[in-house]
């Protein structure tokens, strides 16, 4: 057990955090929200690639596609059906787990190390089809139309403030809903496999079923990413909408510095990896390279990452998702 | 119209020929040491760079350069096993996937500072330009050559598996880490011979694709996806299925090509996450 104070101060500091987060659009300039925007959107991909790697034992380096689907989801919907924004946006989270749902049923014919090179054939497969898809701008890609982004504000300060709400709101409820389903019976189940599948197995955990649970519980998250991209780049394209650097490896990276299995490490590895990035922006490939050497340095030496030391140094549970049983103790 | 199919079949059929020489090397690792090196494409675009640069400071051949090379290339595969990749057996599939993923990204941006982002190729000589006529149908005799290599290497790698002590040991440690450790194999000394070999096979995958094709710092990724369809397609821990699965590639990859570049690639996958739908355990897998 480790102390009280500590716990309530760490978590008193990350209300504030939150707080001044909700309070963003009275307390930054246009560049912070900017960057803040970025920020969610990462952490929301960080926070799914961590449950799939770090609990269903599904190591996705083809999270890209999701990510792609709901941009293009998105601007199928706004742009070429001229549906409302406010509509577009439910209808890309629904249209990327359809898709996720056939992507699944023939990728899960691999398991471990298949499934992971299977899950970036599959993304491969979904920016190629983008590419062809009729009044997509094909390969090059296409910008979202004036009209589809005035919708979110006529004066651009104002579309700033309602991204970085919109962001903000799909990490929360990701962050939110993902600590709900880890500390569901599902979650249970899930802890178990993190710490030993062969014993979670023979304990009665569906590994199977929880597996696919977890693959589509991510996909709407990741699609919702997605439309935030594009709202982001103003507009689809192959290359970006489905870039493999910033949306998969930039965030296996993160996970894995961060710790991978707990709720906290992605976030933290979110936070270095920002400031690491603005640190390193002049050095080219070389951050990558780094970041290469960091996380293999990782893995060798401290496989919960940075979290994970912490925790050995005697950080505690901030955000616990399992359940603790009160302790009575007798005095006699 | 028959004419064209057919030359389109024997061109892919050869094309397959230098996919399997990508996938051999992948299907040795999976089915001996059982993971998938993420890095494996973008060691074979390594290689091609090396054999780059030593062909410009030597003014040799490539084909000489990667001979020599031989030797090296099974140390490079040595101390990469013995030192890093030995490290995490044992611990579970997650850690050697982002150890060898992690190798990758360095991998990649590593030659992106040292040699830029352009395209390259190599020159073989006037081999590259020979080709003879059989009926209707052009041959090159590179891509022949290649083919039969790949061939020849798929044979020797099956005999060396299977006829030598030191395959019949590589095979022991890898169907029973444990019981080969008990009579003296221990897995930390065999897995490094079973890599170097590995790295051998990459090295002349290497060699064949710089005089074939271009090449730049950022196609190991689609290197390693087509090698992983071969090794899938063909089933694992069957050498001939991983020629198999190349040539399915190469045939399926050149039949695509007649639309466009991306459907070149699309048709490769599309082949492949059919075949995963109705046999997932490869063509020729072997127990």
């Amino acid at each position: 057990m480790t102390s009280k104070p500590l716990l309530l101060g760490v978590r008193a500091i990350l209300a504030l955090a939150v707080l001044a987060c909700l309070a963003g659009p009275w307390l930054f300039d246009a560049n912070s929200l900017t960057v803040l925007t970025e920020f969610f959107i990462v952490v929301t991909l960080a926070l799914m690639w961590n449950l799939l790697a770090g609990y269903a034992d599904i190591i996705s380096v083809g999270q890209q596609g999701f990510v792609g689907v709901g941009a293009y989801a998105f601007f199928g919907f706004t742009a070429l059906a001229h549906l409302s924004v406010w509509a577009a946006v439910p209808l890309a989270a629904l249209t990327t787990l359809a898709v996720a749902v056939p992507v699944m049923a023939v990728i899960f014919r691999l398991r471990t190390a298949y499934l992971a090179v299977g899950t970036w054939v599959a993304a491969d497969v979904l920016m190629l089809i983008a590419g062809k898809l009729p009044g997509f701008g094909g390969g090059s890609g296409t910008s979202v139309p004036i009209p589809v982004i005035k919708q979110f504000g006529a004066r651009l300060g104002d579309r700033i403030d309602v991204f970085y709400a919109m962001a903000l709101g799909l990490a929360l409820i990701a962050f939110v809903a993902t600590w709900m389903l880890l500390r569901s019976r599902v979650g249970l189940g899930l802890t178990a496999m993190r710490d030993n599948e062969e014993a979670a197995g023979s304990a009665g955990v569906d590994l199977v079923r929880t597996r696919i649970l977890c693959f589509l519980w991510t996909a709407p998250f990741l699609g919702l990413a997605g439309v935030m991209t594009a709202l982001e780049k103003l507009r689809v394209a192959p290359s970006a909408s489905f870039n493999i650097t910033d949306w998969t490896i930039d965030v296996i990276f993160i996970v894995v510095i961060g710790g991978i299995g707990s709720l906290e490490g992605p976030i933290l590895g979110a936070i270095l990896f920002f400031v690491l990035r603005q640190q390193l922006a002049d050095f080219g490939a070389w951050y990558l390279i780094l970041l290469g050497l960091i996380s293999i340095g990782v893995i060798l030496f401290e496989p919960r990452g940075f979290w994970g030391a912490c925790r050995r140094w005697g950080a505690p549970d901030i955000l616990p998702v399992g359940h603790e049983a009160e302790a009575h103790v007798l005095k006699r | 119209m028959v004419e064209t199919l057919v030359n389109l079949l024997v061109q892919g059929v050869l094309i397959g020929g230098l996919y399997a020489l990508f996938a051999l090397g992948l299907s040795l690792s999976l089915g001996v040491m059982r993971f998938v090196n993420i890095a494996h494409g973008d060691m074979i675009v390594l290689f091609s760079f090396v054999i780059l640069s030593l062909t410009g400071v030597l003014g040799w051949s490539p084909f000489l350069v990667a001979i020599v090379l031989i030797p090296v290339a099974f140390g490079i595969g040595w101390l990469l096993q013995r030192y890093l990749l030995q490290r995490t057996v044992g611990k579970g599939i997650l850690p050697i996937l982002l150890v060898t993923f992690g190798l990758s990204i360095i991998i990649q941006n590593g030659l992106l500072e040292a040699y830029g982002p352009n395209t390259r190729k190599l020159s073989g000589g006037a081999i590259e330009l020979a080709a003879f006529r059989v009926g209707p149908i052009d041959i090159g005799l590179y891509p022949l050559l290649v083919f039969l290599l790949a061939v020849a290497l798929i044979a020797g790698l099956d005999a060396f598996l299977y006829r030598t002590a030191v395959g019949a040991r590589i095979r022991a440690v890898s169907d029973d880490p444990a019981a080969a450790d008990l009579i003296g194999l221990t897995a930390s000394r065999i897995y490094p011979i079973a890599m170097g070999v590995v790295a051998i096979t990459m090295l002349v995958a290497a060699c064949c694709m710089s005089v074939w094709t271009n090449f730049d710092p950022a196609i190991g990724p689609s290197r390693l996806l087509a090698a992983f369809e071969a090794v899938v397609l063909g089933g694992l821990g069957s050498l001939w299925g991983t020629l198999i699965g190349g040539i399915i590639i190469g045939v399926a990859q050149n039949f695509g090509s007649q639309l466009d570049a991306s459907w070149q690639i699309l048709a490769q996958h599309l082949v492949f996450l059919v075949a995963l739908v109705f046999r997932p355990q490869g063509l020729f897998a072997r127990n």
